[in-house]
């Protein structure tokens, strides 16, 4: 009996292994659709991010309170990984609470801890699901965020629930466990005098008393099964949902923008035909590289801006995976704020869908197939673009610093370089700045009229 | 033309470089600063006081382009680069060193996006300008008008503030006025665009509720002050355009920080 169990445990084990692989496979090479770009310099400056946004959750705790619920689920998962090697090692070994008898002073304390941990994970989520749906908290009504209309607001409940019963499983477990040991059943007994109750699952015993033996050890084993089912589901699952996030959040933040908030990537590209167009010495080659001066044609010169996501940066497409669908960015942002069709998280939310489009298209139509589909226009509309005002707002307040805005530009240049599309007053402010220098319509010889004027009282 | 017994003068670079001179400062004007009728008592105030304290500055005055960064941000790349590249050859053939100026989208585009196009500059914010001098004690404000008992309230640019990390300069330069500072809602990181960023100025908003100006008005009307000070052209515009709005120019006036530190010395 124990080694069929021990055999359909490392049959769940490994077809969790085997279809989480595929996952990540395809998400790097999703990602890895994304134009080239190094972000791996300043080691020590991103590690440094790292630890503060991403492990120390620095920006998550703007707001007190939901920093500290966050963060009681973020340790939960953290510490909880110890718990399942345990249960890991004792399906497949079919042993029972392994390392008890191994570091038994220690033992209980481990568990105790994870126990409270499992409680507060517990209340936490059901505090999650009341501000979503009683609190009904802005940023994160469906009626109030088109983008979340559907999958995503399901794929949050569906979330947390899972939490909510996967703790209820552990504790009810540990409860069931401690009853069977008390009892003497079993291998249960072995552990009379090793294991003591534990810190939450003590007050859950008195629900099993009227269980008979045989129903009991049905329960004990369902519960872990569950348990560790649910565990095993759930990885799978974070690899389709904006629960990606605890994993890649920690890449992400390590490779995010060490520059000023407000400066604006260059494009070498441009510099070049820029200096000719000049006459000055050529001294960039697209690649930021210096000019050689034998006149070789660069490598192919890509699309000026962004139209679909391989014309984004690598990092731009991790940034999408990694996006928690949280909505700060979209709460802070003054074009949302005030109406418009511009949402900082649709952006992030729509460059994910394209990205596993194009995947779906792989694995129906082989590995190079492309649709005639594009971010630009399929999935992000003009009118969305046109409504920033680059304020930075959305890269500040994203607790794991992906920055939307970065994306929006691309875009932009793409309309206004590539298609000629900018609305009309933007054509006549880029006109008048290439012919009166200054984006008004201004004879550039009236610049200095100012100056007559500094000597005159100034009227209140 | 009504002659103060004062008289401010406003040397060019060209004037300077002809009498083989060299400013301690470049002050950019910035279009805004240039052109616009309102911004322009901003850039003659700031003048005024780089005058006062004798500081040795200049300006490029006609040689003096737009900076690119609305052509950039619009998403125009080239046109950008090319006020950016001609930018540089003027700068760098006068051997500027140290710009100073009123404009924080100058700003941040002379001191984060030059660099890579060949122009390297020491670039300050005359807010931070205005801090310094205060700290050394070269301005007092007194003399002028008296700010005692006013409400004044500070909006934040984004260019300066969540951009650069401009937060403090612009207030405590505030604070020498000895007036009564008090803060909206959301400022310094959290602080809410005046809306006309990122080219916005140059355009009809996207349909909406309301405008974003209108929005960041009734924040700032909400603290009670009778005073908004911005430290930036965009904002100047957008937060009177707001209050005219809510039809408060009565009681409610916006002005540039420098102009407050201006009318408290009596310049
Ligand atoms: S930068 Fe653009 S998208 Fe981001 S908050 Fe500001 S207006 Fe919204
Ligand atoms: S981009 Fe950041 S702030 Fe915006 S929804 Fe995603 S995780 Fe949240």
């Amino acid at each position: 009996m124990e080694i069929v169990q021990q055999i359909l445990f490392i049959a769940a084990l490994a077809a969790t292994a085997w279809f989480i692989t595929g996952r990540v496979k395809l998400i790097a090479k999703a990602i890895r659709l994304g134009r080239a770009e190094n972000r791996f310099d300043h080691a020590d400056e991103r590690l440094k991010t790292m630890l503060l946004v991403a492990f120390g959750q620095k920006k998550m705790f703007t707001n007190l309170l939901v920093g500290v619920m966050h963060f009681v689920i973020y340790a939960g998962f953290i510490i909880i990984n110890i718990e399942i090697l345990e249960i890991i090692l004792d399906g497949i070994l079919g042993t029972h609470r392994l390392f008890a008898p191994i570091i038994t002073p220690i033992y209980p304390v481990l568990i105790d801890v994870f126990e409270v941990l499992a409680f507060g994970v517990l209340a936490v989520c059901v505090v999650f699901l009341c501000r979503r749906f009683i609190a009904r908290v802005s940023r994160l009504q469906a009626s109030r965020h088109r983008e979340l209309r559907g999958w995503p607001i399901s794929d949050a409940t569906i979330i947390l629930t899972a939490e909510i019963v996967l703790m209820i499983a552990f504790l009810t477990w540990n409860a069931a466990d401690s009853v069977l040991r008390d009892r003497g059943v079993g291998h249960y007994g072995e552990l009379q005098g090793v294991v003591p109750d534990f810190l939450v699952s003590q007050y859950l015993k008195p629900l099993f008393t009227g269980f008979s033996d045989t129903a009991l050890v049905a329960y004990e084993r369902t519960a872990w099964w569950l348990h560790i089912l649910g565990i095993l589901a759930f990885a799978i699952y974070v690899t389709y949902s904006k629960h990606l996030h605890i994993a890649l959040g920690f890449p992400n933040v390590y490779f995010s923008d060490l520059q000023p908030k407000g400066e604006m990537q260059n494009m070498p590209e441009i510099t070049k035909e820029v200096q000719l167009a000049l006459g000055l010495p050529v001294t960039t080659e697209p690649d930021g590289s210096q000019a050689n001066d034998n006149g070789e044609q660069p490598a192919e010169i890509g699309r000026f801006g962004a139209k679909d996501v391989e014309d984004l940066k690598w990092i731009n497409l991790m940034n999408a995976y990694s996006c928690t669908e949280c909505g700060r960015c979209t709460a802070a942002c003054p074009a949302n704020i005030t109406g418009k069709k511009l949402s900082p998280r649709k952006i992030m939310m729509d460059t994910r869908d394209r990205l596993e489009d194009i995947q779906k298209g792989w694995k129906t139509n082989g590995p190079d197939y492309k649709d005639d589909k594009s971010l630009l226009g399929d999935y992000i509309t003009a009118e969305e673009l046109n409504a920033c005002t680059t304020c930075q707002a959305c890269v500040n307040a994203c607790p794991i610093n992906i920055n939307p805005l970065d994306i929006i530009l691309q875009l932009r240049r793409y309309r206004v370089m590539e298609e000629s599309e900018a609305p009309a007053s933007w054509n006549a402010m880029f006109s008048n700045i290439e012919n009166n220098m200054a984006p008004w319509k201004f004879s550039p010889s009236d610049r200095f009229n100012w100056a007559e004027q500094v000597n005159e009282p100034l009227t209140k | 033309m009504t002659v103060n017994e004062k008289t401010y003068t406003v040397p060019t670079m060209a004037d300077m470089a002809a009498s083989g001179e060299a400013p301690e400062i470049l002050f950019w004007v910035g279009c805004a600063g240039s052109f616009d009728d309102r911004y322009k008592r901003v850039t003659i105030a700031f003048v005024r006081i780089l005058n006062h304290v004798g500081i040795k500055f200049a300006v490029l005055g006609p040689e003096e382009a737009c900076t690119g960064d609305p052509a950039r941000r619009a998403g125009n790349e080239f046109l950008f680069q090319m006020q950016a590249m001609s930018n540089i050859q003027v700068l760098n053939g006068y051997n500027v060193k140290k710009i100073v100026t009123a404009c924080p989208h100058c700003f941040n585009t002379l001191k984060n996006e030059y660099p890579e196009l060949g122009g390297n500059y020491e670039v300050i914010h005359h807010s931070q300008f205005l801090q310094g001098l205060i700290d050394e004690g070269r301005v007092k404000v007194e003399g002028g008008q008296s700010f005692k008992g006013r409400k004044i309230t500070f909006h934040d640019s984004c260019y300066l503030g969540r951009a650069n990390k401009v937060y403090e300069a612009p207030r405590e330069v505030l604070a020498a006025l000895d007036a009564d500072l008090v803060e909206m809602k959301r400022v310094r990181a959290n602080g809410l665009c005046c809306g006309a960023g990122g080219g916005q100025y140059f355009k009809e908003p996207e349909p909406g509720s309301k405008d974003v100006n209108v929005e960041r008005i009734e924040e700032a009307l909400a603290t009670g002050a009778d005073t908004i000070a911005v430290a930036c052209p965009f904002c100047m515009t957008m937060m009177s355009d707001g209050v005219k709005n809510k039809n408060r120019e009565d009681s409610v006036r916006v002005f540039d920080v420098s102009e407050l530190i201006a009318q408290g010395q009596g310049l």
